[in-house]
C-alpha cells in the first residue's frame, strides 16, 4: 500500500517557528518540483512568482504558502475549452466525433484507446475503433483484443497496409454506421523521424476528405515517467498534427508526470486524461487540483 | 526552447576568465549551471548535486594556465568524471553456461519484447547460438503474438503456453524444452510491471528463483526522467540484475537516466537499443553516452569559443 506524506507538511515542518518563507523553504520547493520532472526553467519561473508574492505580502505563513503554491501551479495548467465534452459527452454537431491518438513508442496509446472506448460505451455512445498501427508486431491483434474486451467494433486491414487507408476506411464506415465516436490508433514513432511524422500528417489529412473538421481531437499520449524529452515530443507532434489534448499514462507508479507543467507552460495544450493502470477502468478525467497535490506527495 | 548547455555555461565561464586558479567563489555559478544542465538532461536531481560537488572538489585549486581556458578545464573535468562514472570498459553477456538463461525485466512499454527479439537475433547471427525465446508475459493483450511475430522474422523458435496463467511454470517448462531441443541460450521475456506492484514484483522474483538465470537484464527507456532512480533501485533490490539495456536511443533524448541508474545501482549498461528493427542493437559506449548527456556538440563549440 502506498503511503503518502504531503510535501507541504514537510515544508510546514521546515519552517515551523518562522513567520516567513525563506531560502531554505524555496530550496525544498525547488527540489520537489524538479524531482517531479517539472524541469529547471518552469521550476525557476514558479519560484520567482512565489518570491515576488513573498516580497509583496511581507508576512507569509505556511498555510498561505500552500494556497499560493496550488494557485500558481494550477494557473499554469491550461483548461480544456468549454466546447469540448466532459464526462464522455460529445460536443453538439460533431457526430461522429473522431479522435486520433498519437505518441512515441510504448507510451500507452493502444491501452488508452481501449479505456476510452470502454468509457464512451459506458456513457451510452456507439464506438468504432480503427487499427491504423499496421507496423508494430501484433499491434492489430492487440487492438482487436481490446475491441472484444470492451465489446465495440473495429476496422482493420492486414499488417503492413497503408495506415492512412485504414483511417479513411474507419471514418467512412463510422459515418455509414452512424457511430458516435471513432478512435484511430497509430503506430508509435519517435518525433525526430521526419518520414514517420509526415506519415502521421497524411493519416490526419485523409480523414477530412470524409468529414471536413475530422479529426476533431488529436490526443497525444505521454508516458508519465518521461523526463524533459516530453517537451520535444509535444512540440514535434503538434507541428505534425496540431495536438489538441494530452493523456498522461502510468501515473499509478512513482513517477509524477510533472513535465506536463512545462508543456502547459510552453504550448498551452490541456491535459484531458490520466492513465492509472492497465485495466479498462483505469482511466480518469484529469483533475488539476488532485494533480498539483500529487506533485507534492511522497509515494513509497 | 531548450537553452543549450553551451549558452548556459558560457555565461558562467566568463566569470572564470582572468582568474589564476579555480576557487570556491569563481566556481560556484559554473557548478550551478552544470547541475541545471544535467537535470535538464534528466539526471536525477540529487545525483546531479552529488556529481557536481565531486566535480567542484576536483576543480578547486586547479591552476588556470593560459594555454587552456578555465572553461575548457571545467569541461574536461566534468567529462572525465562522467565517463569514469559510466564505466570505462565494455561488459559482455556471459554465454559460457549451456544453456545460458537470460531473464528480461522492466517497466511497461520500455522495450523488453523488442529487445528480446534483438538479442536473440544478435546471438544467432553474431555468436552462432541457437536461442529459444520464451513468452513469459501472460497479461498484455497479444503479447504472445507479438513475440511470435518477432521470432518468425528472425527465424528463432518461440516457446509459449497460451492457456497457462503461471509465468513461473512456463519458464520452467521452456527450459525443459530447450534442453530437449538443444537450444543453448534461453531468453525469457516478461510482462511489464511497476516497481510498486508487489504482486508483479514477486512474480518476477519467483521466476528468477525457479530458473536461476545467469543474466538478468533490466530494460529501461532512455527517455525516463527523475523516477529512474526509484525504478532502478526497486528492481535491483528484488532481482539483483546483472546489466542494464537502454532503449529508444534513436530519439533525441539526452539520456540522463543512464547516469542516474549507473550511479544508483552500479550495474553495467550492456546494450543500447536504437530502433524498432531487429538488427539495431549496439553495445554501450560510455564515452558517447557522456557526450550525449552533456550535449557534446555544444561542448565542442564551447571549447572553441571559450
Ligand atoms: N501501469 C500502467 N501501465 C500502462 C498504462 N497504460 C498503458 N500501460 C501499459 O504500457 C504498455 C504499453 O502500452 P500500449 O498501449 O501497448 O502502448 P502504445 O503506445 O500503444 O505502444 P506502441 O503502439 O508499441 O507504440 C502495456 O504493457 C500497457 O499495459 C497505465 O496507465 N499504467
Ligand atoms: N524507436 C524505437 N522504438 C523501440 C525501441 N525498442 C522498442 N521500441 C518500440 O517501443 C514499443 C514498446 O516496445 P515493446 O518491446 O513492446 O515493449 P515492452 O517492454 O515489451 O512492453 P510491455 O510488454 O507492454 O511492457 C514498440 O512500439 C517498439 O517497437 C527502440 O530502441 N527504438
Ligand atoms: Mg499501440
Ligand atoms: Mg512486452
Amino acid at each position: 500500500q502506498k503511503t503518502k506524506e504531503s510535501f507541504l507538511s514537510k515544508i510546514g515542518r521546515a519552517i515551523a517557528g518562522k513567520s516567513t518563507v525563506d531560502a531554505e523553504v524555496l530550496d525544498n520547493l525547488e527540489e520537489a518540483l524538479v524531482s517531479a520532472d517539472v524541469g529547471v526553467d518552469t521550476t525557476v519561473r514558479i519560484i520567482e512568482r512565489i518570491e515576488d508574492r513573498v516580497k509583496r505580502d511581507k508576512f507569509l505563513g505556511t498555510s498561505e504558502l500552500n494556497r499560493l503554491l496550488q494557485e500558481e501551479i494550477a494557473n499554469i495548467l491550461v483548461d480544456a475549452p468549454q466546447t469540448e465534452y466532459r464526462d464522455f459527452e460529445i460536443p453538439p454537431g460533431k457526430k461522429p466525433y473522431v479522435i486520433m491518438v498519437v505518441g512515441v513508442n510504448g507510451v500507452g496509446k493502444t491501452t488508452t484507446i481501449g479505456k476510452l472506448a470502454y468509457n464512451f460505451k459506458k456513457a451510452g455512445k456507439s464506438v468504432l475503433l480503427g487499427a491504423a498501427d499496421t507496423f508494430r508486431a501484433a499491434a492489430v491483434d492487440q487492438l482487436t483484443i481490446w475491441s472484444e474486451r470492451v465489446g465495440v467494433p473495429i476496422v482493420k486491414q492486414p499488417m503492413g497496409s497503408d495506415p492512412a487507408s485504414v483511417a479513411f476506411d474507419t471514418v467512412q464506415s463510422g459515418v455509414a454506421k452512424g457511430a458516435d465516436v471513432i478512435i484511430i490508433d497509430t503506430a508509435g514513432r519517435l518525433h525526430n523521424k521526419i518520414h514517420l511524422m509526415d506519415e502521421l500528417s497524411k493519416i490526419k489529412r485523409v480523414m477530412n476528405k470524409i468529414i471536413p473538421d475530422a479529426p476533431h481531437e488529436v490526443l497525444l499520449v505521454l508516458d508519465g515517467s518521461t523526463g524533459q524529452n516530453a517537451l520535444e515530443q509535444a512540440k514535434q507532434f503538434t507541428a505534425a498534427t496540431e495536438v489538441s489534448a494530452l493523456a498522461i499514462t502510468k501515473l499509478d507508479g512513482t513517477a509524477k508526470g510533472g513535465v506536463v507543467l512545462a508543456i502547459a507552460n510552453n504550448f498551452k495544450i490541456p491535459v484531458k486524461y490520466i492513465g492509472v493502470g492497465e485495466k479498462m477502468e483505469d482511466l480518469q478525467i484529469f483533475d488539476k487540483v488532485e494533480f498539483v497535490d500529487s506533485l507534492f506527495s511522497l509515494k513509497n | 526552447m531548450f537553452e543549450s548547455l553551451s549558452e548556459r555555461l558560457e555565461g558562467a565561464f566568463k566569470q572564470l576568465k582572468g582568474e589564476g586558479r579555480i576557487s570556491d567563489i569563481n566556481v560556484a555559478s559554473t557548478v550551478k549551471e552544470i547541475r541545471r544542465a544535467l537535470v535538464d538532461a534528466d539526471v536525477n536531481y540529487k545525483i546531479a548535486k552529488e556529481f557536481t560537488d565531486r566535480v567542484k572538489d576536483k576543480a578547486l585549486g586547479e591552476k588556470v594556465i593560459t594555454a587552456i581556458s578555465p572553461g575548457q578545464l571545467m569541461v574536461k573535468i566534468v567529462k572525465d568524471e562522467l565517463v569514469s562514472l559510466m564505466g570505462n570498459t565494455e561488459v559482455e553477456v556471459d554465454l559460457k553456461p549451456n544453456p545460458t538463461i537470460i531473464l528480461i525485466a522492466g517497466l511497461q512499454g520500455s522495450g523488453k519484447t523488442t529487445f528480446s527479439g534483438k538479442l536473440a537475433n544478435f546471438l544467432k547471427t553474431k555468436k552462432a547460438k541457437k536461442p529459444l525465446l520464451v513468452a513469459g508475459d501472460i497479461y498484455r493483450p497479444a503479447a504472445i503474438d507479438q513475440l511470435q511475430v518477432l521470432g518468425s522474422q528472425i527465424g528463432v523458435e518461440v516457446y509459449s503456453e497460451p492457456e497457462n496463467k503461471n509465468a513461473v511454470e512456463i519458464a520452467q517448462n521452456a527450459i525443459k524444452q530447450a534442453k530437449a531441443n538443444g537450444n543453448n541460450v534461453i531468453i525469457i521475456d516478461t510482462a511489464g510491471r511497476l516497481a510498486v506492484d508487489e504482486v508483479m514484483m514477486t512474480e518476477v522474483a519467483n521466476i528468477k528463483a525457479a530458473v536461476n538465470p545467469q543474466e538478468i537484464l533490466f530494460v529501461v527507456d532512455s527517455m525516463t526522467g527523475q523516477d529512474a532512480v526509484n525504478t532502478a533501485k526497486a528492481f535491483n533490490d528484488r532481482l539483483d540484475f546483472s546489466g542494464v539495456v537502454l532503449t529508444k536511443l534513436d530519439g533525441d533524448t539526452r539520456g540522463g537516466a543512464a547516469l542516474t541508474i549507473k550511479y544508483t545501482v552500479n550495474k553495467p549498461i550492456k546494450f543500447v537499443s536504437m530502433g524498432e528493427k531487429l538488427d539495431t542493437l549496439d553495445v554501450f559506449y560510455p564515452e558517447r553516452m557522456a557526450q550525449r548527456i552533456l550535449g557534446m556538440g555544444d561542448i565542442t563549440t564551447l571549447v572553441e569559443r571559450a
